[in-house]
């Protein structure tokens, strides 16, 4: 896995890239609750990502409800074909904000 | 992808004693497919399993997985394998006294440093891909047949394997929950990328998940081909089994009487 976590104005984004797994996952956790913890508003660009596990899967959804609790904006953006399948399987596809565009996710903040 | 091997089994002999139960066995499992083993009782497909998963000790030959020789790997290599492969048995074989939970969470606990938060976020996920989140509390002895299976199998993914065995998943199982099963174990392979074996004689099953399928008789490998090769194969040892044919009905009434009092003759 690679990730490049950058901050705009109002909001981090998250770029990640390759496989995530078992032993990337702590790593991804951290980073997500990391920006959370700023009180920053989160933006994860998925479009790279080749594959994702259940432990990756986790670490979203725990990112998810982290910023659902502090009441901040979080969203996956432009999420690659594998991916999606793993979050359509495991029905979170019904869960997160997806976005197509930068521009969508700003407009909720 | 599909060209890449998985498992790779090479002149493999397995005995029992001074039986031998599996002949001279070679065929490939590629990445990411569905291969069914399949066989009649005492064809050599559980001791085929058996020793796939390193529990039975080759004769002869050699099993390469992921790359390692689990017949000449040391026991460092032999671990880090074991943390890529999961396994379902037939049975579920779940721990008695745990709670279902607890049964799926075992091996993260045992192998992994991941925090408790994403440890019972995976569960969770598991428990919901198989339906059983509803029941995350039961303890095993309070599951139907079905949902101990389906249980087995959470507990088989929880680490996300490379390979996966499935040790006769619809045996014992009504045709709905069967069928919900098969479309799990395909949704496994084209979602996670998994490779997986799946052991059964239950003809169902084998055609609506396999995307190949290898066939032992007496300890031999009679056939690999993908279902449509299987369907028109011209063995009659295949036909047979895919026919069902009673074993009395192939038989002659004379040969038969001379079988059942030729010590007394």
């Amino acid at each position: 896995m690679k990730s490049k976590l950058s901050a705009e104005s109002n909001y981090d984004v998250l770029e990640l890239s390759g496989e995530i797994d078992l032993h990337y996952s702590p790593q991804l956790r951290e980073m997500i609750l990391g920006s959370l913890k700023n009180g920053n508003s989160l933006l994860i660009n998925m479009a790279e990502v080749s594959y994702i596990d259940s432990s990756g899967i986790a670490s979203l959804v725990e990112g998810f409800q982290t910023a659902k609790t502090a009441n901040l904006s979080y969203g996956l953006l432009t999420i690659s074909s594998p991916a999606l399948e793993v979050l359509t399987l495991t029905r979170l596809d019904r869960v997160f904000t997806l976005y197509d565009t930068i521009e969508q996710f700003q407009s909720q903040l | 992808m599909e060209n890449t091997s998985a498992i790779s089994i090479s002149n493999l002999d397995v005995d029992y004693g001074s039986r031998r139960i599996l002949s001279n066995i070679n065929f490939d499992i590629r990445e990411g497919e569905i291969m069914v083993i399949m066989g009649d009782s005492g064809s050599g497909k559980s001791t085929l399993l058996r020793t796939m998963l390193g529990l039975k000790k080759p004769s002869a030959g050699h099993i390469k997985m992921l790359g390692t020789d689990i017949c000449h790997a040391s026991q460092k290599e032999l671990y880090k394998l074991r943390e890529k492969m999961g396994v379902a048995f037939q049975g579920g074989a779940l721990f008695t006294s745990m709670s279902v939970t607890e049964n799926i969470q075992l091996r993260l606990r045992e192998h992994t440093k991941l925090d408790e938060n994403t440890i019972q976020i995976m569960t969770r996920i598991k428990l919901d891909m198989v339906n059983l989140l509803p029941y995350e509390n039961l303890m095993p002895s309070e599951l139907s047949g079905g949902m101990k299976k389906r249980a087995a199998l959470a507990r088989a993914i929880i680490m996300d394997p490379k390979l996966l065995f499935f040790d006769e998943p619809s045996a014992g199982l009504d045709p709905i929950t069967s069928a919900e099963l098969d479309n799990l174990i395909v949704m496994l392979k084209e979602t996670m990328r998994m490779t997986i074996v799946v052991v059964t004689h239950e003809l169902e099953s084998v055609f609506a998940i396999a995307d190949r399928i290898a066939i032992l008789g007496d300890g031999e490998l009679i056939q690999v081909g993908t279902p449509e090769e299987i369907k028109s194969s011209t063995d009659e040892r295949v036909i047979n089994l895919l026919n069902r044919t009673p074993r009395e009905n192939i038989v002659d009434g004379d040969v038969h009487l001379q079988r059942l009092t030729r010590d007394n003759q």
